[in-house]
């Protein structure tokens, strides 16, 4: 076992900010990760991470461009490890905006909306919602957090959010975390397979956030070692 | 909603440092020292300002923001004579996953535009520094308040969301560094007028001017001189490593009476007493 290499990371560089804070947190917990705009080193990685600040249509156009699209369907594909953050969550996705019908990367079907301009009790919503939020398990799912980054996680830890869109899955099963803003409740953490993603920064979520990169780094090194791989 | 307590680090070369209506600079003392003691206490976010960037044209912050974003996993904002989408790219690569603009989004409001299309328009946050006229409105100021726009803060504000500006941070001038309570009609008139986030900065000077600012409907509560005289003062008693090359005399006189001691625990503690919600503190407050 001791002679396996650590598992490497790629983190997809296509052009838009907080890469680099992201590569932060995982050498914080020891995970070794290397942010690539490299199709080939995007395969080549025991596992991906796609981050994402900025608006859907011009990031999927940037992915397009630079072949990363094809080579984050095919890693998904073959069960990599594909961790989605914020902007990169939505894009797992197979639509955008119901105003803008762009496509997505369309590893998870479902769509991205954008929140109302009211909240449920009619006051005016600010969009984006910023700040540190709840992310809770869905109800009557206490184990949908097993074997996922969010493993070591409590229920209803609070992490922090910049977005004015969220996912909605068309399969309801991959929805494992839930939050709310205005008293609407959308979903903040998926989970399909070797897929998971997460609509707020664990890497700005303080020590709860980077118990999440641990959690994902142990995973990835227990994945390696099992001989299913 | 949830509110935000950010401290608001103004930074002068290797220095922490902070004046009354951003004038008159003092010295408290390193920067990521006070940036490491309020990331342990809870704090939401950080927010750098380099205050005199913007005179010299001048970016010496990044190795500061480098070397916080090393240790310190909270949002973090940066402004201060950022003039071109390099100088945001320059800010963000060094680990600012926020930037403030003020003056080159003044002069050349299509600067907003171009980074939020660059960046994304939560990456950019406008900075509005208002002083309050004699007919009971508000104009914008630049340069760390130094110079007039001829802009009315709120239309400004108005028009800076327009242009892709994903959050506000609204100070007033006239209460900055004074501890005489934030501007609320400020804070207020531009919260209704916009519909995205507005940060509320200047004149802090206790636990519960917070708490009425955030009761006007602004998101966050930006606030320094509250927090830095605590940690400078006590670290002037215990003579800790806080302490290097600072001068706080003036600490000492009247004019700063007016400002109260608060940690961020007991200031979360009372915004929780009046109602309103925030992050809960790390575990090991």
């Amino acid at each position: 076992m001791s002679d396996l290499p650590p598992p490497r990371a790629a983190i997809v560089d296509y052009g838009t900010g907080n890469l680099y804070n992201v590569r932060r947190a995982c050498q914080h917990v020891g995970l070794e990760a290397a942010i690539t705009t490299s199709p080939e080193e995007v395969l080549s990685a025991d596992a991906v991470i796609l981050p994402g600040v900025g608006s859907m249509p011009e990031a999927m156009l940037s992915l397009e461009l630079n072949g990363l699209s094809d080579a984050l369907r095919t890693v998904a594909g073959r069960g990599t490890p594909l961790l989605g953050i914020c902007l990169g969550m939505q894009l797992l996705m197979e639509e955008g905006s119901e105003f803008t019908r762009h496509a997505g990367l369309g590893i998870l079907s479902g769509s991205v909306v954008r929140f109302p301009d009211r909240g449920t009790d009619g006051a005016e919503l600010k969009v984006p919602h910023i700040g540190w939020n709840a992310v809770g398990r869905p109800p009557g799912s206490a184990t949908a957090w097993r074997d996922t980054p969010l493993e070591a996680t409590p229920d209803g830890e609070y992490m922090y959010f910049v977005h004015s869109y969220h996912v909605v899955p068309a399969n309801t099963e991959s929805v494992v975390g839930v939050s709310r803003y205005g008293g609407i409740e959308f979903c903040s953490v998926v989970s399909a397979g070797a897929v998971f993603g997460c609509q707020f920064h664990p890497e700005r979520s303080g020590s709860q956030g980077l118990r999440i990169y641990r959690e994902f780094s142990r995973l990835l090194a227990g994945r390696q070692h099992s001989p299913l791989r | 909603m949830i509110t935000r307590v950010i401290p608001r680090l103004d930074v002068k070369g290797p220095n922490l440092v902070k004046g009354v209506h951003l004038e008159g600079l003092r010295v408290l003392g390193k920067p990521e020292l006070f940036a490491r003691h309020y990331y342990e206490q809870g704090a939401d976010e950080l927010l750098f300002v380099d205050v005199v960037a913007s005179l010299y044209g001048r970016n010496s912050i990044l190795d500061l923001v480098e070397r916080t974003a090393n240790e310190i996993f909270i949002p973090l904002s940066v402004g201060g004579g950022l003039r071109s989408l390099d100088d945001i790219r320059a800010v963000l690569r060094a680990g600012a996953d926020k930037v403030t603009l003020n003056t080159a989004a003044v002069r050349r409001p299509e600067f907003i535009s171009e980074a939020a299309r660059h960046f994304g328009s939560s990456t950019i946050v406008i900075s509005i520094e208002a002083i309050r006229r004699n007919d009971g409105g508000y104009e914008a100021y630049t340069d760390n308040g130094r110079e007039k726009t001829g802009l009315d803060a709120v239309s400004w504000a108005v028009r800076a969301v327009e242009l892709g500006a994903g959050e506000l941070l609204v100070t007033s001038i006239d209460r900055e560094g004074t501890g005489r309570g934030y501007d609320l009609e400020l804070t207020a008139r531009i919260v209704r007028a916009v519909p995205v986030p507005v940060i509320a900065c200047g004149g802090a000077g206790s636990v519960e001017h917070v708490a009425q600012v955030l009761e006007t409907g602004a998101a966050a509560a930006a606030l320094a001189s509250l927090l830095h005289y605590n940690v400078a003062r006590r670290s002037r008693a215990e003579r800790s490593e806080f302490s290097p090359h600072i001068n706080l005399a003036h600490l000492d006189q009247p004019g700063f009476a007016k400002v109260q001691d608060a940690e961020l625990p007991e200031l979360k503690a009372h915004l929780a007493a009046r109602g309103m919600a925030s992050r809960p503190l790390p575990a090991h407050v």
